[in-house]
């Protein structure tokens, strides 16, 4: 007997697959393309990973930050530890967090500063359960769910 | 021959770790998730699995972006725990199976599963993490591992179904190995949780309970659930929970639950814990 679930599927085309990601709101997924333009700086967090690494960096961060290839906006993001401008320019937060354990923050604390609560909220939110999967599925979803309502409060 | 008798899955959050280095398992915060891990421990010192086959994710931390396998295999003698940026975690080193490895490694290639091959790393949290949540603080770990790290971190991470067939691949390599051997599977990471961006801290408890339904089952319908769907539903890390793929797919089509536990919140994460015991069936006549 054929079960039809273990029937060779098609493949997934690479460029549907990867379109799917820009329509989650408030995620940055790493791709291949953000992990190509992030490379550097992932490289360097990873870097943090040895004392003798950290201690140079803490003594002067613009003079270990200019041993990369890294742009300036990306020094300047790094510099000013703005993780969402980080992963905008491909960091990922896994290197990232070689970062925030050389600055002593926990990752839930370091999480936060992503997000629209300090973390003292931040902290209260998951305690309570975590941001709901509600609203936070799809930013067509939200557009169109949005229209609705628009064109319901113009009657 | 050697057996897959049992396959366990959990979360492997890194303040867990934190907790048990720091003897805070029992507190208001943390009581509660070790509370669901009791049964289970008490369960693998009756159980004594001789090696247990660990997959997990590498946190950049043996793994840099220099190299990303999909799929590797650790066949070395044993892996130190690494410094993640704080210093390693004060829990003995890993003491692989070099044989039982580059046994699954050969097998596992023949059956078209091109694997890497690690012959030396650092395990993190990721592998840590599990083996204190199930065997506690001892003075060595009571079983041998078998790491097998899978890339769930640079897209496109294995599709659910690739991961699910290795399962299934590593169960006839299991069988095909001479040496009487009693080997659990787990498959760690997850449950719902996002670490990125400003829907940080999404979780979904529905959704990962129906997951958990959806391993118990005598069939293998989670296997087909798209990449986009655990990005969407369980947040931007939720996707690790294809991992547990790989240790559904190794049990057969049908399980027994002998434990199951769910929690929220630790730290960032929704806490997933699951134990299932593979049920022989019976051939139907020709």
């Amino acid at each position: 007997m054929t079960d039809a679930r273990n029937l060779p599927r098609p493949t997934q085309n690479i460029h549907e697959y990867l379109a799917e990601f820009d329509d989650i709101p408030g995620t940055r997924v790493y791709t291949a393309a953000r992990a190509r333009k992030g490379y550097h700086i992932n490289q360097f967090a990873m870097s943090l990973m040895k004392a003798e690494n950290r201690e140079r960096f803490k003594a002067d961060e613009k003079a270990y930050l200019d041993e990369w290839d890294i742009s300036d906006e990306g020094k300047a993001a790094l510099l000013a530890r703005d993780y969402n401008k980080l992963l905008d320019l491909g960091g990922n937060v896994y290197f990232l967090a070689k970062l925030f354990s050389t600055d002593g923050l926990s990752f839930a604390e370091a999480v936060s500063t992503m997000t629209e609560y300090t973390f003292p909220e931040y902290r209260e939110m998951m305690l309570r359960g975590g941001r709901s999967p509600e609203g936070n599925r799809s930013i067509k979803a939200n557009r169109a769910a949005a229209g609705a309502a628009d064109s319901k409060g113009a009657h | 021959m050697a057996r897959i008798t049992a396959g366990v899955a959990s979360s492997h959050v890194p303040l867990l770790g934190v907790a048990v280095d720091q003897g805070k398992t029992r507190d208001d915060y943390f009581g509660p998730i070790f509370a669901g891990y009791d049964w289970t421990r008490e369960w693998e010192k009756r159980e004594k699995p001789d090696v247990v086959i660990l997959v997990y994710n590498d946190h950049a931390s043996a793994f840099d972006m220099k190299i990303v396998p999909t799929f590797a295999i650790g066949c070395g003698e044993r892996y130190k725990s690494a410094d993640e940026g704080w210093g390693p975690r004060p829990v003995p080193d890993v003491i692989g199976d070099p044989d039982l490895a580059w046994h699954i490694a050969q097998s596992l290639i023949l059956d078209e599963f091109d694997m890497t091959i690690i012959n030396e790393m650092d395990v993190d949290h990721g592998l840590t993490v599990p083996l204190s949540m199930m065997f506690g603080q001892p003075e060595a770990w009571p079983c041998k591992v078998v790491p097998l790290a899978v890339n769930v971190v640079t897209y496109p991470v294995p599709s659910g179904n690739r991961c699910w067939a290795l399962g299934e691949a590593i169960r006839r390599a299991v069988e095909s190995y001479p040496e009487d051997l009693n080997v659990q599977i787990w498959g760690t990471g997850g449950m719902s949780h996002q670490l990125q961006g400003p829907r940080a801290g999404l979780l979904n408890r529905e959704w990962d309970n129906k997951f958990l339904d959806m391993l118990e089952a005598d069939n293998d319908d989670a296997r087909w659930i798209p990449h986009i769907e655990y990005l969407r539903e369980t947040g931007s890390e939720g996707i690790e929970m294809v991992m547990w793929l790989i240790m559904r797919g190794a049990l057969g089509r049908k399980v027994k639950t002998v434990h199951r536990h769910y929690h929220i919140p630790c730290s960032n994460t929704a806490i997933g814990h699951i134990v299932l015991e593979p049920v022989e069936e019976e051939t139907a006549p020709a």
